[in-house]
């Protein structure tokens, strides 16, 4: 017993003298074997989902021109969740017609407070219809109900709110200028946030007086669906806003239809590369939100227990599938073993399962192929000689779902550490100076975002100019607001969305 | 067998406002139904310290109490007593005897309470009185003008000699919260008190507004968690005062639940120090027993 004891106090330090370790490194708390929360599934019963649903084209929804039909999948349940119409170049120059003509005839010639007043109506209705667009995108894309219901669609509300109040202001946003519409705007958006994206697209596109055409990701169509429904419950004018659904080759015939004047895509920088290659010489204005791989930098001076909520709000919000996650632990040496053991304590009580179930912190992964690509990633990890640890906690058999994973041991080098992953997965490194800080988080071809957490002012400022991020959280992270602009360095994207900034890429200034 | 090293006090442990307080937001979005709701009624139910500390109480009032701790509600038999009543010193005697023959322990404040203004040989006094009277468990205050002095060393001190004329019974250390204002006094009050020998600590006497917060409970059970983590010695948490709902009750055996985990959800380890509370819960445990409210009227207001 003695002996055992002894074993575990001490440890050999590379120099053959004991080191001394905490006596009660060993010390497990017990979040499962008592009072479990019992379900508490939010009822889906009055949300109605079609069995298929089609392009919303000039006012209508519309049947695709080549009659073919794409699945939803239910990541939670693998099960069809609807059936949506596959675009062609077809459904997508009637859409461009459509908005061209709701641009010349009647949007660009509405003053900006009559855009104003739609945009008010528009934001008062998805308010109004809050709780089904929630659970439609939790059932679609697998995102947990306490991330639906308080974070995307109450946001997604926001920006229209926001953007609305521009719509009549616009004078005021470029003193000395004139600022006129730019056209038919091509939106296309990406299934981590799917209403959201959707308002930060449509919200500064409509204030500006210009018209649209969305396309949403091919495994999370259904609330842009029902933001067309709630369009035509709204009066808005027909052809304002165009919804053509289907997968990557739709989109190219959006971003390569003549008639369209402008560019907006939020996705991976692999595919923000073939829109700008395709973009190359046309007169097509765009903007690029891109991937990311986020440095979280903690300092040993940090308030701790709220540096470790904050790296699970930074890596296992909506299941990591998010570009401006902080999926790169930077930590100081003399916190980091304190720091892993709390982080990995608060892990055991995150809560992996039904989407729908109000105690859900992570619900499913998107898709299929983002499932295999992240447990890809996993035996990288491994491969490259990372030690993996991942939560104990249950998960359902059925659908795709991951357990939180933390990669410790991981060097710069490793792909793990230089590639977005795009999962509820989070490498460690630790650094010993503020220099060594800032070179490990800025050695990325990425800069969307990052997060700097100590308990000193002068030093949050110091750090945060050299960073370079687009967005730079202290002691805090992942908070949204409509009035701050959102964009990346390097490749992480060009033109920023949200805020005033947010209004520049959809206007031509005279 | 591990050699505890007492920390320095006088460094400060930072703690971020907002951070706190987010986080007490996130956990207050739990969702409690069906089974794990009444179990959570009757795991709080059993975890109350019925209180009565006014200058108008009286051994007739103390007997009321009791027999409200011993049986909450006639019409169900089964139900958890509570953990223990609390009184003020002279009254501890009523309150043994009427308790007689359960396991309802009587706590009693001590040490000049509620203000603590006094001279530590007549805390001491205090303490042994109402360890004599037969106490099982002593509330006592800090002395929260030294602590904002920065005097750390007298306030451990005296928790250690009350501790002391404690021996074996139970101590319970109030940090009167509301008065300490920011975080990091409420941390660092809790980690003297814990240091110095306390096997509970408590936020508030009751006097004071405000009285026990979420936030600053969280606190308190993540200062027991280092602590643990750093002897191996678990410490008890009693947030007191203000409590008056059931919904409240199951927030914050929620919060202890993900901060500190299943052993800490005993009345060994936590308790409420409340008197309102138990009306409520016995309310919410009808209801989720016969599916209807009844009147307030149905339940005995002692």
């Amino acid at each position: 017993m003695s002996e055992q004891t002894q074993e575990k106090s001490t440890d050999e330090s590379a120099n053959g003298s004991p080191k001394p370790t905490s006596p009660n490194a060993d010390l497990k708390l017990d979040f499962a074997s008592f009072w479990e929360y019992s379900e508490a599934p939010e009822s889906s019963d009055h949300v109605e989902i079609t069995e298929r649903y089609d392009h919303f084209i000039n006012g209508d929804f519309v049947k695709p021109a080549k009659g073919r039909y794409m699945k939803s999948v239910n990541p939670a349940t693998e099960e069809v969740f609807t059936e949506f119409a596959e675009g062609t170049s077809e459904d997508v120059d009637s859409a461009v017609r459509a908005a061209r003509r709701a641009y010349e005839k009647k949007w660009s010639r509405l003053s900006g407070k009559e855009r104003g007043k739609y945009l008010f109506r528009l934001a008062r209705m998805i308010q109004e219809r809050s709780r089904e667009l929630a659970i439609t995108e939790s059932m679609d894309g697998g995102k947990p109900i306490r991330e639906s219901r308080d974070v995307d669609v109450p946001l997604a509300a926001a920006h229209f709110f926001y953007y609305a109040g521009w719509a009549d202001k616009l004078n005021y946003a470029f003193p000395g200028r004139t600022p006129e519409p730019v056209g038919v705007c091509g939106q296309i958006i990406p299934w981590n946030f799917p209403l959201l994206m959707l308002a930060w697209k449509i919200a500064p596109a409509l204030a500006t007086g210009n018209t649209v055409v969305l396309k949403p990701a091919e495994t999370t169509p259904v609330t842009a669906l029902k933001f067309a429904e709630i369009c035509l419950d709204a009066g808005l004018p027909d052809g304002v806003v165009n919804i053509i659904t289907g997968a990557g080759l739709t989109g190219a015939e959006i971003v390569n239809h003549p008639d369209v004047d402008k560019i907006a895509f939020t996705g991976s920088t692999e595919v923000g590369k073939i829109i700008q290659r395709s973009l190359a010489g046309s007169e097509k204005k765009y903007t690029l939100e891109l991937g990311g791989k986020g440095p979280n930098i903690v300092f040993e001076d940090a308030p701790i227990d709220q540096a470790v909520e904050g790296i699970v709000n930074a890596i296992f919000f909506n299941q990591g599938h998010v570009c401006c996650a902080g999926s790169r632990l930077l930590v100081q040496e003399g916190v980091a073993g304190r720091l892993i053991t709390k982080l990995k304590e608060r892990m055991e009580t995150l809560i992996v399962g039904n989407p729908l179930d109000k105690n859900t912190d992570i619900g499913a992964i998107n898709s299929k192929s983002q499932y295999d690509r992240i447990n890809n990633y996993l035996e990288i990890g491994v491969n490259e000689g990372a030690e993996i640890y991942q939560s104990s906690n249950t998960i359902p058999e059925k659908g795709f779902f991951c357990r939180p994973t933390l990669f410790t041991g991981v060097s710069q080098s490793n792909r793990i550490v230089q590639e977005e992953i795009f999962g509820p997965v989070l490498t460690i490194q630790t650094f010993r100076t503020p220099d060594e800080a800032v070179e490990k988080a800025n050695n990325t071809p990425y800069g969307l975002a990052s997060g700097i957490w100590t308990d000193k002012g002068s030093k949050i400022f110091k750090i945060g100019r050299q960073v370079r991020s687009g967005v730079i959280w202290s002691n805090t992270f992942n908070k949204f607001d409509p009035t701050s602009p959102f964009g990346g360095y390097k490749e992480s994207g060009i033109g920023s969305e949200g805020g005033l900034h947010g209004l520049h890429p959809y206007v031509k200034l005279k | 067998m591990n050699a505890v090293t007492i920390p320095d006090f006088h460094q400060t442990i930072p703690i971020d406002k907002v951070g706190v307080e987010e986080r007490m937001a996130r956990l207050n979005k739990r969702s409690i139904k069906k089974e794990s709701k009444l179990q959570g009624l009757k795991l709080a139910l059993s975890m109350i310290d019925l209180t009565t500390l006014e200058g108008k109480d009286s051994e007739g009032k103390i007997i009321q109490l009791c027999n409200k701790a011993r049986t909450p509600y006639t019409p169900m038999p089964d139900l958890p007593t509570v953990a223990a009543v609390c009184v003020y010193p002279n009254l501890v005697d009523a309150a043994k005897k009427a308790l007689r023959g359960t396991t309802i322990k009587v706590a009693s404040v001590a040490a000049a309470f509620p203000s603590g203004m006094a001279r530590l040989k007549d805390k001491l006094e205090d303490t042994r009185y109402a360890i004599d009277q037969g106490a099982d468990e002593i509330d006592m205050v800090i002395s929260r003008g030294e602590f904002l002095k920065g005097n750390y060393s007298y306030i451990f001190d005296e928790i250690a000699a009350i501790k002391e004329a404690c021996g074996e019974v139970h101590l319970k250390v109030i940090l009167e919260t509301g008065e300490l204002e920011t975080y990091e006094n409420v941390r660092k009050a809790s980690d003297i008190a814990m240091y110095a020998g306390a096997d509970f600590i408590k936020t508030s006497t009751g006097k004071i507004q405000p009285a026990a917060t979420q936030p600053v409970t969280m606190i308190m059970l993540e200062a027991i968690r280092d602590f643990y983590r750093n002897t191996g010695q678990m410490v008890g948490m009693k947030p007191a005062g203000g409590i008056r709902k059931a919904k409240e009750a199951l927030q914050y055996l929620v919060l202890v639940k993900e901060t500190l985990g299943a052993a800490w959800l005993t009345p060994q380890w936590f308790r409420i120090g409340a008197s309102s509370l138990t009306n409520d819960l016995l309310m919410q445990i009808v209801k989720q027993e016969t599916g209807v409210y009844q009147s307030i009227n149905y339940f005995s207001n002692d």
